[in-house]
């Protein structure tokens, strides 16, 4: 029993890790139809700000302290590096779906070879305050408090964008869009405005996300965003494309099965599981769990 | 991006046959060549080195062919390509390995074994359009890459891959003095890929792949199944993939868990919109210059052109991907239709093809 515990709530912190990366794809693909491939890039932007302060940055007093700085340096990088690629990358194309899709391609080739060419391609743990490493009781379980701190940020930044969305004008505007983008430009409502902030909060999600990750990973290397992106398309897809709870819903769901086929079956054979459920709900709901339209 | 501007179906550039003859016959000549060509490659054309680098970008002209099948010819965005060169690389390997078969005879197996994997998955994927296409075929190259890292059944040697099983091969292609053979053979298969994909396209079901490409809809309202057509290109593709997985198992000498990853068949897409997609030559020039890109930019690197360059700057620019990444992004920005629309525009602007119209004007037409 203490064993399922553990490995739940280790699936729920993963779950967490794999909601602050598709929410950002989803919410960009549900309001541009645009496949952000450089999406796993800037979760590794984000992990290595967050190893640089960690790191380097001895002004600051405790560590605690310092992960805090370096959780808001990573969000502030993830949220200019995806505006930046945004406003001076994807913008030059838009209404060519397939030209962005290969600009994010190129893009993130680009940029994990730039952080493996300046931080080598071996992981970099990352100094951690004691706490973290600790365990707190849970259910007859000893937990590390590592997994609750994600599970933790994850659900607090998940309130936090359902709240932007549902109770700001931005976030209507980002909605409506989602629905019909047409109709949102014909009430002459300026868009790409939108976008641009899209694909910031997107990346602020996704460097929370590589901040969070190198922690949960007990370190970061430069693949380490393209290896969780492939399963945050999946999430992304389950969930359905542009809805943020049904990206939530499903990240519990493939972390959970993933996690626990990975340990009551064989390693590796809960990752493939998961493409499995992926086909299952193809095949069952080709629109995904909480998706309005097929696309 | 851009491809065909002519009416569907049309083969274009009549003379493409005899120029395509003599550039197999320039590139069968090489091994017998002993000239150095510095940076490029390493050491004299005729060396094994040199040899190997021409045939791995050899084996992936032929496979940027069979990938534009798929993609520049019926517009299907599948991220999954990668996963049947590495089932028969990997398939052949263990056969000849494990079974102990003569390396034909395993081959022949492999490509038969995957173009039935390959109408497997593609009847499932295929129910998905567009995007969620691509991200299904993504899902189950990945599914397959991790089953090679994580080893459930001890075969696939994880993540260092397995050597050539070399009991079952062939003595012509044995040896590192043999490569010119092996090299061969990689000429044969990009030539015979050239030339089936050619007929294929340019056969009844072709002039359908293209007619999708451009409006599945249409398609539909004349009474034409789409489904079937796009499944047959999936499978086409796939058989042609997986015969260059064969060859590329002798080049190399070993399977190695990278070339059935989403990163390998991302490198596809690059090697197509390089060259130009929907214009096989350009395919084909796409896949050897990334073959040769990959392989020798860390030569590049190191031969001392960036030796005034400050530290962190010239070990970003010792990336190969960074400088391919970079590049790409650059070419879809500034010369979207690949080597194959700037020369259409060459073309266009000297006059020689009235009505060929400027190819590659906006990166557009997705297959989403």
């Amino acid at each position: 029993m203490s064993t399922f515990v553990l490995i739940t709530v280790t699936g729920l912190g993963l779950a967490g890790l794999y909601f602050l990366l598709a929410a950002g794809l989803s919410l960009i693909f549900g309001l541009m139809d645009v496949l952000n491939l450089a999406h796993g890039a800037f979760f590794g932007l984000g992990g290595y700000a967050a190893w640089l302060v960690l790191d380097r940055l001895d002004v600051v007093a405790g560590l605690g302290w310092r992960f805090l700085v370096a959780v808001l340096v990573a969000a502030a990088t993830g949220f200019t590096a995806g505006a930046l690629v945004e406003r001076l990358l994807v913008a030059r194309s838009y209404g060519d779906h397939l030209g962005q899709v290969l600009l994010t391609i190129g893009l993130g080739f680009a940029l994990v070879a730039l952080l493996g060419g300046s931080f080598g391609y071996d992981a970099r743990p990352l100094p951690q305050p004691a706490w973290f490493g600790a365990t707190t009781p849970l259910l007859g379980a000893r937990v590390p408090n590592s997994r609750l701190l994600v599970l933790a940020v994850a659900a607090v930044l998940f309130a936090a964008l359902l709240l932007f969305l549902r109770r700001t004008r931005h976030g209507l505007v980002i909605r409506a869009g989602v629905e019909n983008r047409a109709m949102v430009r014909a009430l002459g409502i300026d868009v790409s405005r939108s976008f641009t902030l899209v694909f910031a909060i997107g990346g602020l999600l996704a460097a929370v996300g590589g901040a969070l990750g190198a922690v949960y990973f007990n370190g970061i290397n430069p693949a380490l965003g393209t290896s969780q992106l492939i399963f945050a398309f999946i999430v992304v897809v389950i969930g359905g494309l542009g809805s943020v709870t049904g990206t939530a819903v499903a990240a519990v769901l493939v972390a959970l099965v993933q996690q626990l086929v990975n340990y009551y079956g064989a390693a590796g054979v809960g990752d493939i599981a998961v493409v499995g459920l992926l086909a299952v709900v193809l095949l069952a709901r080709p629109q995904g769990l909480l998706g309005a339209v097929a696309r | 991006m851009s491809v065909a501007t002519g009416p569907v179906g049309r083969v274009r550039g009549g003379g493409a046959l005899p120029v395509a003859a003599a550039v197999v016959a320039v590139l069968a000549v090489l091994p017998l060549v002993d000239v150095a060509v510095p940076v490029v490659l390493p050491g004299a054309v005729s060396s094994p080195g040199a040899l190997q680098v021409l045939a791995v970008g050899l084996v992936f002209a032929g496979l940027a062919m069979s990938y534009d099948v798929l993609f520049g010819y019926t517009g299907l965005l599948s991220f999954g390509h990668a996963l049947f060169f590495g089932l028969a690389v990997y398939g052949t390997n263990l056969l000849v390995g494990e079974a102990g078969l003569p390396y034909a005879v395993a081959a022949a197996l492999a490509v038969a074994g995957t173009a039935i994997c390959a109408a497997l998955l593609g009847a499932v994927a295929l129910r998905a359009r567009g995007v969620a296409f691509a991200m299904v075929t993504l899902a189950f190259v990945e599914a397959f890459a991790i089953f090679l890292v994580t080893d459930p059944l001890g075969v696939t040697g994880g993540d260092e891959g397995l050597a050539l099983a070399s009991a079952g091969v062939p003595d012509a292609f044995r040896g590192v003095l043999n490569l010119r053979n092996t090299y061969w053979l990689a000429l044969a298969f990009a030539a015979v890929t050239f030339v089936l994909v050619r007929a294929a396209t340019a056969s009844t079901a072709g002039r359908v792949w293209q007619a999708i490409r451009e409006n599945e809809d249409r398609v539909e309202l004349l009474g034409i199944r789409p489904l079937p057509c796009k499944l047959l290109a999936f499978v086409v593709g796939a058989t042609l993939a997986a015969a260059g997985g064969c060859v590329h198992l002798l080049v190399v000498r070993g399977a190695n868990p990278h070339l059935a990853s989403a990163d390998f068949t991302l490198a596809l897409l690059v090697m197509v919109v390089l060259g130009g997609a929907g214009r096989l030559w350009g395919a084909a020039l796409g896949g050897l210059v990334y073959g040769l890109l990959t392989l020798r930019l860390p030569a590049l690197a190191s031969s001392g052109v960036l030796d005034g360059l400050p530290g962190p700057v010239a070990r970003v620019l010792a990336e190969p991907l960074f400088v391919l990444g970079a590049l790409f992004v650059l070419l879809v920005l500034f010369a979207p239709g690949g080597a194959a629309g700037a020369v259409d525009r060459v073309s266009a602007a000297l006059g020689r093809r009235p009505g060929g119209g400027p190819a590659g004007g906006g990166a557009g037409r997705g297959p989403a």
